[in-house]
């Protein structure tokens, strides 16, 4: 499974000539039909990493490089149409006037014929589970249901990538998970490769692998379990530990035997059952 | 206030208007624009104005909300009928009190010209209360269709029109949630004394104007992530389908043209 | 300051085909000095309450009691500013509402608006930058040049320098990174504890409720579903899933811990310290 699909190298972006650094030198591998999550504090860079990826904004410094294509400006269409990002604010991507409309915005940019259009724009509400609000406008939909309709947007254009910038920041408890929820069905079912960014470190516990940016710079890459064992570290990086990592350090305080710093709540009830029926 | 207007509003519902192809619809406002202009005495403006209201009752949506919506509307017509009573001295006078003198022809030309105003904003009402946005959009996208060879951005127009459509709820829940957060800061907008009210449109302005320009600058980014790169080589979701209604809805128009042609003097 | 709620119904766009009824029968009593948590999914009508705590929207039908005045749907109501000054409200992103030149200016808005004077604006503007964990320096630049985080702590400063006997938050941590959010929680604790400030928070965190509330009203389809302690609402986690709500990670996981061992905790822990001193018994009395 250790395909490399996405490069990046030595990338650095500024918004502005006087500005500071948004991105400075940051290098990784994106790798084929993983869930890779990016976590940092406010302003650390991960929405300008996501419009790098996309070639809405281009690097100043660095390359990257999308399943053997090299981003630039010719190449930057066929780009797009492997990776689709959901944005934030469920509000500001919604172009279209009804629920379908906005699913076919992508698909009529492409010059897909109408036939198609009609089956792919289905089949995609389906599998967001959105096929009873055709005719809805957005602002008779939740948020959770209008960023199943721009996921859904993406989907129709069958990209091998996806990009959630916060996609699920503005939206309640439940809206968030039948957001993420449906992400994880897609990925299972049409193997594509996620890329999320977050300040849900719930969430980011659930990924294959995880990127920390700190001020523009990559600050640590790895698993959830290496994330994670930096431990007060990660505070001072403007992020938080995740509770089931918390209960564990607490419970070795007191002396339960608890092997390592659990990241799901089912594995260290699961340990706490069996050591204990060893005793 | 904001919550009754019906401008830009589309209220769904299964009715003969509703079910017309947009286009025809257009054609018809268009029209009706022209024809309103035909009628000069009591019976061609009787004609219209059973025409229009026959409209209205064949769209179904509740008379109470579209008059009750029209309120602003009726002000302005109320001030044009005064300008035409105060201002026209033709004809025997009809009224006199003191320097205050009603001629004939300004009641007259106020009663026609305020009735003409009123049936023109009743007829658009009703386009925009039973035509989805979108499909307004979509039929002025057809009906232009010819000016494209004529290197006329008809898509670009239609789309910026599509995706303003689109925004006006949007634009006017941030209005409401601004000027709530603005009043709770202590600004009056609807008492205290006039300056300090016109004041008041300061906050609320900048932080629309601030919020609508990031709006729009994340819906461009949106749509170009999406692909999104003008007119050329783009396909169309939406198809628009003329039937037997909408052609024998022009030819209802085209009889009360021919009648008003024939009645009027 | 009390407030009360008694039977409060609200109907946006009353006489409209699109009328729509928000909220129905809703008493809460918020005595002076309460900690109040409202939760509840999506739609089912916090904010709408909320903004009957100012008198920014009026019953159609109940009334709201705001310390000596009542409002209710017939009067045509005066003199609502007094209210608003001393019951604020901090709006869900309340950083859109910045407007003003300078920082300063925008924080003094609030308090001159209210009647006081440009000096005493200031000093405010000076204390309240400070409460929210900025720097003074930052009081001279435009509000549009900061980042997001410290767009949402000046619009706070601004709602704290009106120096209110209530606050009302909605939703106030929304999108910020986790450290940002926790500093913006416990700073609103501790002036609900220093100044007895009355204390209304909308929250989709559960974890949140249950740290800072007193109490928690649990919002469904418009109605109050119940009101009660954190122990009362979340010593019973199933009803609140059934409803679409969460519980606390805590509480989860003592759900679990319970659902595998087979028995249950001496009483429901809201705190991670809670459940660790209660750990060595529960595991115990497995073992006996
Ligand atoms: N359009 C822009 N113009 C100028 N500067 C910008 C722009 N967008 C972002 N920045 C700056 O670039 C830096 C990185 O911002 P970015 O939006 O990538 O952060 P982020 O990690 O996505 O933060 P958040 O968690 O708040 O979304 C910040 O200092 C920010 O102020
Ligand atoms: N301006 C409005 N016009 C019409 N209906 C509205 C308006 N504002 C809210 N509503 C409706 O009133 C109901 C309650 O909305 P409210 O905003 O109070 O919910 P909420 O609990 O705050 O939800 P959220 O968690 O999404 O903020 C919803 O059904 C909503 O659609
Ligand atoms: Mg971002
Ligand atoms: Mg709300």
């Amino acid at each position: 499974m250790k395909n490399s699909l996405v490069q990046i190298r030595n990338l650095s972006f500024k918004y502005d000539e006087n500005a500071d650094y948004a991105l400075k030198d940051v290098t990784f591998d994106i790798y084929e039909g993983e869930w890779l999550a990016i976590v940092g504090h406010n302003g650390s860079g991960k929405s300008t990493m996501a419009k790098l990826l996309n070639g809405l904004n281009f690097p100043k410094e660095g390359s990257i490089t999308v399943d053997g294509l090299l981003l630039s400006e010719e190449t930057v269409w066929d780009i797009r149409d492997k990776i689709g990002m959901v944005f934030q604010n469920p509000d500001n991507q919604f172009v279209g006037t009804t629920v379908q409309d906005d699913v076919a915005f992508g698909l009529e940019n492409h010059g897909i014929e109408r036939e198609e259009m009609i089956k792919r724009v289905h089949n995609a509400l389906e599998s967001v589970k959105m096929e009873q609000f055709l005719d809805q406008e957005p602002h008779h939909l939740s948020g959770g249901q209008k960023q199943r309709v721009a996921i859904a947007g993406v989907l129709a254009l069958r990209p091998n990538i996806i990009v959630l910038d916060e996609a699920t920041s503005m939206l309640d408890p439940r809206g968030r998970e039948e957001v993420l929820e449906t992400i994880r069905q897609l990925k299972a079912s049409q193997e594509m490769t996620v890329i999320s960014i977050t300040h849900d470190l719930e969430e980011a516990a659930k990924a294959d692998r995880m990127i920390v940016m700190n001020k523009g710079q990559l600050y640590r890459e790895g698993s959830p379990e290496d994330i994670f064992q930096l431990d007060e570290e990660l505070i001072s990086l403007g992020l938080d530990i995740p509770f089931p990592v918390k209960m564990s350090k607490m419970l070795k305080g007191l002396n339960i035997p608890v092997s390592k710093h659990h990241l799901s709540e089912e594995e260290l009830v699961e340990e706490l059952w069996t050591s204990h029926l060893k005793m | 206030m904001m919550e009754k207007m019906i401008f830009g509003r589309y209220v769904p519902a299964d009715s003969v208007i509703h079910r017309m192809d947009p286009r025809s619809k257009l054609i018809i406002v268009l029209l009706f624009v022209c024809v309103v202009f035909i009628a000069n005495n009591a019976i061609t403006y009787g004609a219209l104005v059973v025409y229009t209201l026959l409209m209205l009752a064949m769209s179904k949506v509740p008379m109470r909300f579209v008059f009750g919506g029209l309120k602003l509307v009726f002000i302005l017509i109320i001030f044009t009928f005064l300008m035409h009573i105060f201002l026209t001295r033709e004809g025997p006078i009809i009224f006199e009190l003191g320097w205050f003198k009603v001629y004939e022809e300004g009641l007259r030309q106020g009663i026609f010209i305020s009735l003409r105003f009123f049936l023109l904003i009743l007829i658009t009402s009703i386009l925009t209360l039973t035509t989805a946005p979108i499909a307004i959009t979509d039929g002025l996208e057809s009906l232009l269709g010819p000016l494209k060879k004529l290197k006329f951005p008809v898509h670009e127009l239609a789309l910026m029109m599509s995706i303003a459509l689109r925004f006006i709820p949007t634009l006017m829940e941030e209005t409401d949630k601004i000027m709530k957060a603005q009043s709770a800061r202590g600004v009056e907008f609807s008492s205290g004394p006039v300056k300090d009210r016109v004041m008041a449109i300061i906050p609320l302005l900048i932080p629309l104007f601030v919020s609508s320009f990031k709006r729009a600058e994340e819906l461009a980014t949106a749509m170009e992530a999406r692909g999104y790169r003008g007119g050329d080589g783009r396909t169309r979701y939406r198809k628009l389908v003329w039937s037997g209604i909408d052609t024998l809805m022009l030819l209802l128009l085209l009889a009360l043209t021919i009648l008003l042609i024939i009645f009027r003097t | 300051m009390d407030i009360s709620l008694k039977n409060v119904e609200y109907r946006y766009q009353v006489n409209t085909p699109f009328e729509r009824l928000a909220i129905q029968d809703v008493s809460i009593d918020i005595p002076s000095g309460t900690f109040l948590a409202l939760i509840g999914h999506t739609g089912s009508g916090k904010s709408t309450v909320l903004q009957h705590l100012n008198a920014l929207l009026k019953p159609t039908a109940g009334e709201v009691v705001i310390g000596e005045r009542t409002i209710t749907s017939e009067k045509k109501q005066k003199g609502l500013k007094a209210i608003r000054q001393k019951v604020a409200i901090v709006f869900q992103f309340p950083e859109h509402q910045l407007f003003e030149e300078t920082v300063e200016k925008d924080i003094c808005f609030g308090p001159m608006n209210f009647g006081v004077n440009e000096g005493e604006a200031k000093r405010r503007a000076h204390e309240a930058i400070k409460q929210v964990g900025l720097d003074e320096s930052i009081l001279q630049k435009s509000p549009f040049d900061l980042s997001g985080g410290q767009m949402r702590r000046v619009a706070i400063a601004g709602v704290l320098a009106m120096h209110p006997d209530v606050i009302v938050l909605d939703e106030p941590t929304a999108g910020l990174d986790p450290r940002g959010r926790k500093e913006i929680m416990d700073m609103f604790y501790q002036l609900h504890k220093e100044r007895n400030l009355s204390t209304i928070l909308v929250t989709h965190s559960m974890e949140d409720a249950s740290r800072y509330a007193d109490k928690i009203a649990i919002m469904h389809k418009g109605e109050v579903y119940k009101v009660g302690t954190p122990l009362d609402i979340f010593s019973d986690p199933e009803q609140l899933i059934k409803m679409g709500l969460d519980v606390p990670e805590v509480v989860k996981f003592q759900q679990k811990l319970e659902k595998t061992f087979g028995y249950k905790f001496a009483k429901t822990c809201l705190t991670i310290e809670e459940i660790s001193q209660e750990m060595p018994r529960f595991l115990k009395r497995g073992e006996a």
